[in-house]
């Protein structure tokens, strides 16, 4: 089968990042502003205005697009922060926002109408009723699909929208509904849909008790591990807990997203763009994992099959999941 | 301020859910109720026939009734039920914003506390579009629910907030009662139904902390903002929503509205929810304390 060539969208949290990740062979680049206007706001990461116009220039210098990440959601009263970041990011050379919230695509849509609109995952637009929304109310031109979605899913979704769609296909993996989740605010309060860290540094505390590592998010422990063993940070939703007599990880272990060998049937699927998720990792990280998926997306393009994955290494816990792409996964 | 009892939110016998909503007709001081399956879908059918009943008793008990529509939408038969939900002709909240492709240009509707209405912008835009009664996200703080209320005023939509009950906190394509019993979500024998409150999660260190309903996650505590109506009442809070939990929930409402009408003061309030249920614990901290899960009474 014939299928077009897939769009590879690559992480870049600094400038060197996406340096590495444009000479790597990335297609596009996804940054964001150094504030809480983007989901991966961690202290050290994302770019100022200027680095922002180098970023761009960088990008397309080498024929690669430069995407802005807007996806946070405006604080009430305090909405000109947000809009003042999709202004900027036109004025940087984007040539596209991620956005996420129906008032800040309505700006963007109202005032920025030249400027191409993506859809976030943090919108979680999981099917065809939903993106067709947010395609005629905004303009959105594609659609990050949410982390919930088999690849049959997203085949049926792809053939009833007139819109692109791009689709995760390596690194952390929300198990929650993105954009629709509270846990991490309830125990820290700070709510990753307005500030940008999920479960953040900020509240993490490790100590040893009794032999073991404890760490805790905010008031309530995430993890207990051997004095000796690898302490692995309290991500709320990947914790162990215990439920219903059973102690374990109640929600997600603690794996990421791997899903290379999905790549010729997302092909089929009618998915634009494949997306690596992981602006907060390092610049040798992101040019690995992006050379490594080029060679996945040039291979499909001249019809060879898809060269095995060697990034088992990379994966966090050292395990890997295809996530709900799989349908059993639920 | 009105009180609007919320959606089922666990997986009821459809005879507990038909006496539970015959006994809020009949008796609960509430002044609007939604109705209607907004965790999972595989649930609907075993209480669907019971609906129509239920909708025309509270009618005639003269309560408003609203049809919930479903949280989280990716299957063909969850769009079937929300275009279904679009011509039934009562009023229908939004709680995914799937449903706002499904409702005609001009027809009013609500909007429930799983949609993403942080911000006057989003506000603005939902009552443009029809939006009466808009349910806050239970995670916003104070301050974002003044400045939210004062516009909302602005704009002629009354605002809702999550007032009792446990916390709707996430929501997923996986079903975690299915998981915590070795089964998947096509496969899930329907196991949600032992927990008509959710099933407690603790922290190894025995500390509770969340409960799991089938794909939603929500807290181990019972938000509770009866000690609060004061400062809600002066932003000009419009409506208080409460959750239905098993236990007596008429008196829970009633108790919600004497405060309300300040014939009893927020210590005897809060006194009178904590002995219908002394093994709950309570949290108002998204709204007035430092995280979500702590009580500051």
């Amino acid at each position: 089968m014939n299928v077009p060539e897939l769009e590879l969208v690559c992480p870049a949290g600094t400038p060197a990042a996406l340096r590495a990740a444009v000479d790597a062979g990335a297609h596009t680049v996804y940054c964001g502003f150094a504030d809480e206007t983007n989901a991966r706001n961690f202290p050290g990461l994302n770019f100022s205005r200027d680095e922002m116009a180098a970023g761009a220039a960088y990008a397309h210098g080498a024929g690669s697009k430069l995407l802005v990440a807007i996806n946070t959601f405006p604080r009430a009263g305090a909405e000109e922060i947000w809009h003042r970041a999709v202004d900027d990011a036109q004025a940087a050379g984007a040539d596209a926002v991620i956005l996420a919230d129906l008032g800040l695509l309505a700006y963007a849509a109202e005032h920025r109408p030249g400027l191409r609109r993506h859809l976030s995952v943090q919108a979680a637009a999981a099917n065809a009723d939903a993106i067709t929304f947010y395609a005629e109310t905004f303009g959105v031109k594609r659609v990050v699909l949410p982390r919930v979605l088999s690849v049959e899913e997203i085949t049926a979704i792809n053939r009833d929208i007139d819109v692109e769609t791009e689709v995760f296909v390596f690194g952390g993996l929300c198990v929650m509904a993105e954009g629709r989740c509270s846990l991490s605010s309830y125990a820290t309060g700070r709510s990753p849909n307005m500030s940008g860290a999920c479960s953040p540094a900020s509240h993490v505390v490790y100590t040893e008790e009794q032999g073991e590592l404890v760490s805790r998010l905010g008031n309530f422990t995430i993890h207990k591990v051997p004095r000796d063993a690898p302490a692995p940070y309290p991500t709320l939703c990947k914790g162990c807990f215990s439920a219903g007599g059973q102690t374990g990880h109640v929600f997600e272990d603690p794996m990421s997203l791997d899903a290379a060998e999905l790549i010729p049937r997302l092909a089929e699927a009618g998915v634009t763009a494949l997306k690596i998720e992981g602006r907060q990792r390092s610049r040798a990280y992101v040019s690995a994992v992006v050379k490594s998926f080029r060679r996945a997306t040039d291979a499909i393009a001249a019809g060879r099959p898809v060269p095995v994955s060697e990034l088992a290494h990379l994966t966090e816990g050292q395990s890997s999941t295809l996530g709900a792409y799989r349908k059993n996964w639920r | 301020m009105r009180l609007t009892l919320g959606p089922v939110f666990y997986n009821w016998p459809a005879d507990q859910w038909s006496d539970f909503y015959a006994g809020i007709a009949d008796e609960a001081p509430v002044d609007r109720v939604v109705i209607g399956e907004v965790v999972c879908s595989k649930r609907l059918p075993f209480y669907q026939d019971h609906i129509p009943k239920a909708v025309e008793r509270l009618q005639r008990g003269g309560k408003e009734v609203v049809l919930a529509s479903l949280g989280l939408v990716t299957l063909p038969r969850e769009r079937k039920m929300l275009s279904d939900l679009a011509e039934s002709g009562l009023p229908v909240e939004v709680n995914d914003l799937t449903m706002l492709r499904h409702l005609k240009p001009g027809t009013r509707f609500t909007v429930g506390p799983l949609v993403n209405v942080y911000n006057e912008g989003t506000l603005g835009l939902l009552a443009g579009r029809g939006a009466t009664t808009v349910c806050l996200p239970p995670e916003l703080g104070f301050a974002s629910v003044a400045a939210l209320t004062a516009e909302g005023l602005r704009l002629g939509a009354e605002i809702e907030i999550w007032a009792f009950g446990r916390l709707p906190l996430a929501i997923s394509g996986r079903c975690y009662h299915a998981r915590l019993a070795g089964l998947t979500k096509d496969s899930c024998q329907f196991v949600c139904d032992a927990d008509p409150d959710g099933l407690a999660v603790e922290t190894l260190d025995g500390q509770p902390f969340l409960a799991v309903n089938g794909v939603q996650t929500v807290s181990e505590c019972w938000a509770n903002l009866v000690g609060d109506l004061t400062r809600l009442a002066e932003v000009g809070v419009g409506s208080l929503r409460l959750s239905p939990h098993t236990g007596d929930m008429t008196e829970v409402a009633r108790l919600f509205r004497s405060a309300a009408d300040s014939r009893i003061g927020p210590d005897e309030a809060i006194a009178g929810l904590a002995a219908l249920a002394p093994e709950r614990r309570f949290s108002n901290g998204f709204l007035f304390g430092q995280f979500g899960a702590e009580w500051t009474h």
